[in-house]
């Protein structure tokens, strides 16, 4: 008797070992790239600093002048104007899913999106290239000039010759990579809507689309912040995809219709390139930036649902 | 005696393309009383009430057949559903705040309308959030979260929210049965106070609810409407011998 119980102590002590190690290796992984990324980084932060490094908009492998401005810019406009397009097109999704969709459509509309999801992203870079970018300099680049070239400052964003391989193209093809992530998530979260709620909403007199704006919206918020910010790090990280269309060019653009470089696609592009120390540890500070930016984004969106909860 | 405010001719309803869930009703239900809906789970009691409010609209495949007569026509044949929604408010067995503070829930119904004067709206927040006995407790706080208030003031928001809108009818389905005790006997003074201005229909499972407060007592079975009559009647001396049988817990 004695010695069974002994025996269950001992299993179950081995157990909680096992699943603390295990839960222990994902801190461990996480904090070695951070170090590694730090110490590789150290020759170009001791050389730039932090502040000169990220305001400099220099890239000079010849010189050996870096900075991070160029690619930071490309990376927060692409990145913004993505979700800009995203975001209002994956709330109409959700919205129609959950609230207007017919039974049997649904199905069909889901397994849509989530195949969107699915394919690749050089998938998405070679169609980008070959398709996508040649339908943008042949009728959408030139109509949006003749739209709004003549109005002043926003005229400025549509100048240059369109060559498809720029930031608007760039833009839309990660907002169509992320519309599916943004998407399913609100979806499943305007799904946990109390049918009470929706319904009180109704019987005092509200119309579908009064319930959706007061009362699905609202209660969804933290579902909708929580799918913008995972679609924010994916569209923040996403190489492949970008690299096809955006030009690699190391300057900050004023118009659409420019190519930029971001941070991803430097790295991808110019390790090969990298033939000094100075050059290296440049490309793995960028790297550490990054990474510090997900952290960031993360941490943000952790502390916001956290605080929404206790309301 | 009081003239009756509905009347429901021969009232059928099915869901879900042929369940026949409210079969042949015909009752009047009395202006300012309150009428209980009394019967087993599942006999349709909350069913029929949702056909007041046009509820079933919402989900595909519902038919309605017969007449509920209100203000001069038949409900189940309008078109202006929101409008008639507002005249007859709905009280769910949870409270169902919106996700906004306590002076925008009480507020909702009156934006709908088109209100927008804040001095106008601040006036008919305060006069609902009074005629729900919920004023004191909450008057210094409006500007906070409903989810801030207990479960039973909560419930009396949700009430305050519905007569904001100057109803006709109340609808309640089973109230107080997510509440304590000490807020049921709170929620049940209102609604015997509001029937001085409104017609209340309530449908409980707890028959000394309805023994309490309503004037009429209905009593449905399987979709039918067994009996209907004053509730000291029901409760003393019921014609139905089913309708004693459930009165004194022999089933359901």
């Amino acid at each position: 008797m004695a010695s069974t119980i002994k025996r269950e102590q001992t299993l179950d002590k081995l157990f909680s070992t096992i699943t603390f190690s295990a839960a222990f290796l994902v801190l461990a992984i996480i904090v070695s790239i951070f170090a590694s990324l730090f110490k590789e980084s150290l020759t170009a932060i001791e050389t730039f600093g932090f502040f000169g490094f990220i305001s400099s908009t220099a890239w000079d492998p010849v010189r050996e002048v870096f900075g991070a401005a160029t690619t930071l810019y490309g990376t927060l406009v692409t990145t913004l104007l993505a979700l800009a397009m995203a975001i209002p097109v994956s709330l109409g999704i959700a919205i129609f899913l959950t609230e207007l969709c017919p039974k049997f459509l649904k199905p069909i509309f889901s397994t849509a999106i989530e195949l969107l999801a699915a394919i690749p992203s050089i998938i998405y870079g070679m169609w980008g290239l070959f398709t996508f970018a040649p339908l943008m300099v042949e009728y959408v680049e030139p109509l949006l000039q003749d739209l709004f070239g003549p109005i002043p400052i926003i005229g400025q964003l549509f100048t240059g010759v369109p060559l498809g391989i720029d930031i608007l193209t760039t833009s839309i093809i990660l907002s169509i990579m992320i519309t599916p992530f943004i998407a399913s998530i609100v979806r499943d979260t305007f799904n946990l809507t109390p049918v009470q709620l929706k319904e009180s909403a109704y019987g005092i007199g509200a119309t579908r689309w009064e319930v959706i704006k007061d009362v699905i919206i609202p209660y969804s918020k933290a579902g909708i912040f929580g799918s913008v910010i995972i679609a924010m790090g994916r569209a923040l990280g996403e190489t492949m995809a970008v690299a096809f269309v955006l030009g690699n060019k190391h300057a900050i653009a004023t118009s659409l219709f420019d190519a930029s470089a971001t941070i991803t696609v430097t790295l991808a592009n110019e390790f090969t390139e990298a033939d000094s120390d100075l050059y290296l540890s440049a490309l793995f500070y960028l790297a550490l930036i990054l990474l510090g930016m997900n952290f960031l984004l993360l941490a943000i969106a952790k502390t916001f649902l956290a605080r929404k909860k206790k309301v | 005696m009081s003239d009756p405010i509905m009347t429901i001719n021969n009232l059928n309803f099915y869901y879900q393309g042929d369940v026949h869930a409210v079969k042949n009703m015909s009752l009047e239900i009395r202006r300012n009383q309150i009428t209980a809906l009394i019967g087993p789970s599942g006999c349709g009691k909350t069913t029929f009430l949702r056909c007041f409010n046009r509820m079933h609209d919402l989900y595909p495949g519902h038919r309605y057949e017969g007449e509920i007569r209100y203000e001069g026509g038949n409900l189940l044949e309008r078109k202006d559903i929101t409008e008639l929604r507002s005249r007859i408010g709905m009280v769910f067995q949870k409270p169902t705040p919106f996700p906004m503070s306590i002076f925008d829930n009480v507020a909702y119904g009156l934006k709908l309308k088109g209100i927008k004067n804040r001095a106008e709206l601040t006036d008919r927040v305060e006069q609902a959030l009074k005629q729900a006995a919920l004023w004191e407790e909450s008057k210094d706080r409006l500007k906070q979260s409903a989810n801030s208030l207990s479960g039973g003031q909560q419930q009396r928001l949700v009430i305050a929210r519905a007569l904001a809108a100057e109803p006709d009818i109340l609808l309640f389905d089973e109230p107080t049965s997510a509440l304590d005790p000490v807020s049921t006997s709170k929620i049940e003074e209102l609604m015997v106070q509001l029937k001085q201005d409104i017609t209340l229909l309530i449908v409980t499972h707890n028959m000394q609810q309805a023994a309490r407060i309503s004037d009429r007592t209905a009593f449905m079975y399987m979709g039918e409407l067994i009996e209907i009559d004053d509730t000291e009647t029901m409760f003393t001396n019921p014609k139905q011998k089913l309708t004693e049988e459930y009165i004194t817990g022999r089933f359901g």
